[in-house]
């Protein structure tokens, strides 16, 4: 490890096998210790019944086959995927709707600034501050739907609408820095293609699904693989918002993996369900990345 | 503060728009709609932080007899007292708080420290590592560069059941280090994004440094690290942002005062609910302590932070 003094052979260096050891050796410890040893024994826990106390007892399948009968589990995927999907489709939409004002429009940094300011609050300040202006009684959402002549709506402690309401809570939070991402994605259109159309008398709807669009789309499909996977693990705003409730209306997927690690130490159970929210994962990440590899575009 | 009174800019920007665009023709009604559509997307994000300022400084009477009040309604700073432990206990409940104060103090500084050691610990680790696998030639280098991108696959909830397991195995719950260390060493993203940093220096720059007889190692130190000042700030500030916002670990393994950062605090402060409803202006004010270091970070580095965001996101 001791290098230095000796002069280095320049033209065709050699391996620095020593010193490269040296160099990533606190990562690679980071890496084994705190993270792909626990990926393994993750599996190897949801194979187990574990409560943290006694040592984990090996029991095969057990936890699957009880994962596969229980209906909370299935519920708690259903009101996942809803949120998911409310979350990704409103998202996505706003997200592209301010992207492409932002170039379109204007390219002021107050405005992207201002846009992304709520991606700098936790999850739980962004519920606890919806909390508040969604609450029944003297919340000022409300107070203006009452205003308008409308009955006050009970956004999270009514069950259609607490998955939607947090995941448009959430939307709130996100949807500057997606914006973003898809802003920095637009900026590599060149502008000539947009002032040769104009020229050509197209209208800005029509350059926005022939230019836009086809030009995007490879952006698009990254910014939507990771704001999927990310979407996938809500938990923060359902903490402090519903706690899973009412009647499990909210309980999802994360949120119940908690529950049953920490409220009933089933961590083997708990292990179990994170390996099947891994497997759904996966499967979103490998469909999507091959969508995307069919979505090259002339830009590239 | 400042950063938040200020919250909506007025809903017509066209008289700043036509100084820097040169008029061409007159607003079409598409372009005004477009701006319509541009000063509801800014108020739909600012409000909230003015409404938490504006019940903040309310009292709980007060609140409930004028909730539409645009403005606080008698304001006081009880709301930042109760927060901030700095009532009695008599004092808040009259106010309409609960009994127990938390002490936001500690939890800020617990959330600084956590968030300062992860930060500064993971980037400088992972600045080492990228440097290695960008640079340095040995052995397996594109397999262990393989494996550690490989790790980029793996989402975060799926390692903090085991990881909890090891930390309460290594006696850690409930410490501050057992908060950090997880991601204290590195991730993936940051030895990716930084790797891509060094190969894009020219070989040039390091081979006079080695002419002049220096070491890699202080090559490392005094060329290259100083060299990506700019993607280390972006990479620091992210990070910071993501380490202080962070809940589900947090509440994972901190169970008493000595390890609470602000995050959890914040979810406890607003179970606390008193008897007589919840006490919105105390959990306001609670919020705001929470969110301000992040607001004055990004008043400090708004252009930078704004900047990052589609460099990072998109590879």
């Amino acid at each position: 490890m001791t290098v230095a003094s000796t002069s280095p052979p320049l033209r065709r260096p050699r391996g620095d096998g020593a010193l490269a050891a040296l160099f990533v050796a606190p990562a690679m410890l980071g890496f084994l210790v705190f993270l792909l040893w626990p990926t393994l024994r993750g599996v190897y826990l949801s194979f187990t019944r574990f409560n943290l106390l006694t040592p984990a007892e090996w029991v095969g399948l057990d936890n699957y086959v009880r994962m596969v009968n229980d209906p909370i589990f299935w519920d708690s995927l259903t009101v996942t995927v809803e949120y998911v999907a409310i979350n990704i489709g409103v998202q996505t939409v706003s997200a592209l709707a301010i992207a492409v004002l932002l170039q379109r429009l204007t390219q002021s940094a107050v405005l992207r600034g201002i846009v992304l300011t709520p991606y700098l609050m936790s999850n739980v300040v962004a519920g606890i501050v919806w909390l508040w202006i969604l609450d029944t009684q003297l919340g000022i959402g409300n107070e203006i739907i009452a205003g308008l002549g409308f009955d006050r709506i009970p956004f999270l402690a009514d069950e259609t609408w607490a998955i939607p309401t947090i995941a448009v809570i959430n939307v709130w939070r996100h949807v500057g820095y997606t914006a973003l991402l898809l802003f920095a994605g637009l900026q590599a259109i060149p502008t000539d293609m947009y002032e040769a159309a104009k020229v050509d008398g197209a209208s800005e709807w029509r350059m926005f699904w022939r230019i836009t669009m086809p030009l995007l789309r490879p952006v698009l499909a990254v910014v939507l693989i990771m704001t999927v996977i990310g979407s996938f693990q809500v938990f923060d705003t359902v903490a402090v918002t519903t706690a899973g409730g009412p009647a499990n209306a909210t309980n999802v997927l994360q949120f119940y993996i908690y529950g049953s690690a920490f409220g009933r130490f089933q961590f083997g159970y708990a292990s179990a369900m994170s390996v099947a929210l891994l497997v759904v994962l996966s499967a979103i990440t490998f469909l999507q990345y091959r969508l995307t590899r069919a979505g090259h575009t002339d830009l590239g | 503060m400042t950063t938040l009174t200020t919250p909506a800019p007025a809903p017509t920007p066209t008289p700043a728009k036509t100084t820097v665009r040169p008029v061409r023709r007159t607003p079409s009604v598409g372009r005004i709609a477009a701006w319509a559509l541009m000063a509801v997307i800014v108020l739909v994000t600012m409000l909230p932080f003015y409404w938490i300022l504006r019940t903040a400084l309310s009292t709980n009477a007060g609140l409930a007899a004028d909730p539409t009040n645009p403005l606080p309604v008698h304001p006081t700073t009880g709301g930042f007292e109760r927060a901030l432990g700095l009532q009695s206990t008599k004092e808040a409940i009259a106010q309409g708080g609960a009994g127990g104060g938390l002490d936001f103090w500690r939890y800020l500084l617990n959330s600084v420290v956590v968030s300062t050691l992860v930060t500064g610990c993971q980037i400088f680790f992972s600045a080492m590592a990228a440097y290695a696998f960008a640079r340095l030639r040995w052995r397996g280098r594109d397999t262990v560069f393989g494996l550690f991108l490989a790790g980029l696959m793996v989402p975060a909830i799926f390692t903090l059941l085991p990881n909890f397991v090891l930390i309460k195995q290594l006696g850690l719950v409930d410490n501050l280090l057992g908060i950090a260390l997880p991601t204290m060493f590195m991730t993936p993203f940051a030895v990716f994004f930084l790797r891509q940093f060094f190969m894009n220096i020219p070989r040039e720059v390091e081979e006079a440094a080695l002419l002049d007889g220096a070491g890699k190692i202080r090559v490392f130190f005094r060329v290259l690290l100083p060299m990506a000042s700019t993607p280390v700030i972006t990479l620091s500030i992210l990070t910071y942002i993501t380490a202080w916002n962070d809940y589900f670990w947090p509440l994972m393994v901190s169970y008493s005062d000595s390890s609470r950062v602000l995050t959890v605090a914040l979810a406890i402060f607003r179970a606390q609910t008193p008897q007589t409803g919840v006490d919105w202006s105390g959990l306001m004010a609670a919020t705001l302590i929470a969110a301000l270091p992040m607001l004055v970070l990004f008043g400090c580095f708004a252009r930078r932070i704004v900047s990052s965001v589609g460099f990072t996101g998109i590879k």
